[in-house]
């Protein structure tokens, strides 16, 4: 029914699903996604942007290959390494931080795990246990972990909710950072249109359930040259084409 | 500390209790220590209580093998689960001494048909515990070495273990105490050595001081499993959930 496979070359990230669907024990199976089309070229920030319980979680999960029940083809960038950011920081509790980072990347090296720790600010918090750690702190141990596996896809699910604004712009500074240092395939999932054109090159507006892509928006790079009316516009922009989603089923437009 | 008066408080009683009887019922203290220290040293209470200890672990450790492997594939596979469930009610059951006299019918009064019996009778009670903590595994845990690519080691030593650690810990808590009890019936029906055989022969004897003499060291013996394995174990296991006092400790 499904297809996951590794692209060659410089096309990257490219998922079409015809149906996603949850099937619960009695009644009909209820739709998450559907006819949901994108495409990110390699070495960019793609970020999916829309309202809560449409199905962004889902749409990273099956990117994630953790579940598989669903109609479409996913095409990963090539070799399909990935890192995660879940959007609950899921690190294991009985190891400490650095342990945490050591055992998802068994190959990293020492160097460059303590070089990621310092760039994140967590050198000093390395033998903390995750218990100790605030919400923020176990966001960027999430982040780290996921980066320290060189990633050729990173996926990051609603990184900066929940903190509040000084810390979310902390993380959303670092997060730019670190993607563009890199040049990492990177997916953020978001309800958060400023953050979204923040980080991304691109962006994906989700309608709400089932989820589809409405519209696709590439933000103009370099991001620094981006000025404040243009990001005013891009604003609304996605926020019409995000009401007329809301109103009723549209054509995607560009 | 208070371990300690609650101890004494208990020799006292007994103390009491001795004047109030006939000695031959209630030996007191001080004639039963006595005898102790006499079967100690003929060598007697040694080699018995060995003799038993290593039964035992014998027991425990083929109990909590099994039962670990059958609890956690019940835990996680469904199919097996409802395979197994009738077995497992039945042997739960079963009563410790109808295992005990078929093991010994079956396979003679030996060594392997004494272990085999109190490992079966443990058995039941290590796949209950182990089941419910393999049942409790964390999904989001698995998502995320899913997606990291943990290896199957990785999986089981750093997910699996830890998370099964207290189910573990508390049938280990609950299994060496019925084990030993169960030990020392066993050898009382059916074995020519260890500290239940020894209680059977004080029992003919009419020896009450012998029969102490027996059942206080190995219920010692227990006690200090009990507190310097079995405990600091435990604890050594639930240490992260303690993480911040044990920094503390190392500075
Ligand atoms: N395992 C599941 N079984 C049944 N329904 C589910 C399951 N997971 C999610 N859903 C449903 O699918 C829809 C999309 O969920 P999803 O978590 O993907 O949304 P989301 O956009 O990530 O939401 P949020 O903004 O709250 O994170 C929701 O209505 C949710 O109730
Ligand atoms: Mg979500």
């Amino acid at each position: 029914m499904n297809d996951t496979s590794r692209a060659g070359g410089a096309a990257s990230l490219d998922v079409s699903i015809a149906s996603k669907d949850y099937h619960s024990a009695r009644g009909s199976p209820r739709r998450a996604l559907e006819d949901l089309r994108l495409t990110l070229p390699a070495g960019q920030a793609g970020a999916v942007v829309g309202p809560s319980g449409c199905g962004k979680t889902t749409l990273l999960r099956l990117i994630a290959g953790l579940d598989k029940d669903y109609v479409g083809t996913i095409v990963l960038p090539e070799h399909g390494r990935l890192g995660m950011v879940f959007q609950e920081p899921r690190l294991l509790p009985w190891r400490s931080v650095i342990d945490n980072i050591r055992i998802a990347a068994p190959h990293a090296r020492e160097d460059d795990i303590a070089a990621l720790l310092d760039e994140l600010g967590l050198a000093e918090h390395a033998s903390h246990f995750p218990r100790e750690l605030s919400l923020g702190l176990a966001r960027r141990v999430a982040l780290a972990r996921a980066l320290a596996v060189k990633p050729d896809l990173l996926l990051l699910d609603e990184p900066l909710v929940s903190l509040d604004a000084a810390l979310a712009k902390d993380l959303r500074e670092m997060i730019a950072r670190l993607i563009d240092e890199r040049r990492i395939t990177t997916l953020i999932v978001t309800h958060d249109l400023a953050e979204a054109i923040a980080l991304a090159d691109r962006i994906f507006l989700l309608s709400p359930r089932p989820a589809r892509v409405v519209a696709t928006l590439d933000v103009p790079t370099p991001r620094r040259a981006l000025e404040r009316e243009m990001a005013e516009k891009l604003e609304t922009q996605a926020r019409d084409a995000l009401a007329v989603a809301r109103a009723g089923p549209q054509q995607e437009k560009h | 500390m208070i371990r300690l008066v609650s101890l004494t408080a208990l020799l006292l009683l007994w103390q009491f209790g001795a004047w109030l009887s006939d000695p031959r019922r209630l030996p007191g203290p001080a004639a039963v220590f006595e005898k102790v220290y006499e079967e100690a040293l003929s060598g007697a209470l040694f080699s018995n209580l060995a003799i038993t200890l290593a039964r035992v672990i014998a027991a425990f450790a083929l109990a909590m093998s099994f039962g670990a492997a059958i609890g956690y594939v019940m835990g996680r596979n469904k199919l097996a689960d409802r395979l197994l469930d009738p077995w497992l009610v039945t042997l739960l059951n079963l009563p410790a001494l109808v295992v005990i006299v078929l093991a010994y019918v079956w396979a003679g009064l030996t060594e392997v048909a004494a272990i085999g019996a109190v490992a079966l009778n443990k058995l039941p009670n290590a796949i209950v515990v182990v089941r419910e903590g393999a049942r409790a595994l964390d999904p989001h845990l698995e998502d995320m070495a899913h997606v990291f690519r943990f290896s199957p080691t990785a999986r089981f030593k750093h997910l699996v273990l830890p998370q099964l650690a207290p189910y573990l810990a508390a049938a280990t808590r609950s299994g060496l105490s019925l084990v030993w009890k169960i030990v020392l019936v066993v050898e009382l029906l059916g074995r020519s050595n260890g500290v239940g055989f020894e209680i059977n022969m004080a029992f003919q004897l009419f020896d009450m001081k012998l029969l102490l003499a027996y059942a206080l060291p190995f219920v010692a013996l227990m006690l200090g499993v009990e507190t310097f394995l079995v405990q600091p174990l435990e604890r050594h296991v639930s240490r992260w959930r303690r993480g911040v006092s044990r920094r503390l400790d190392r500075v």
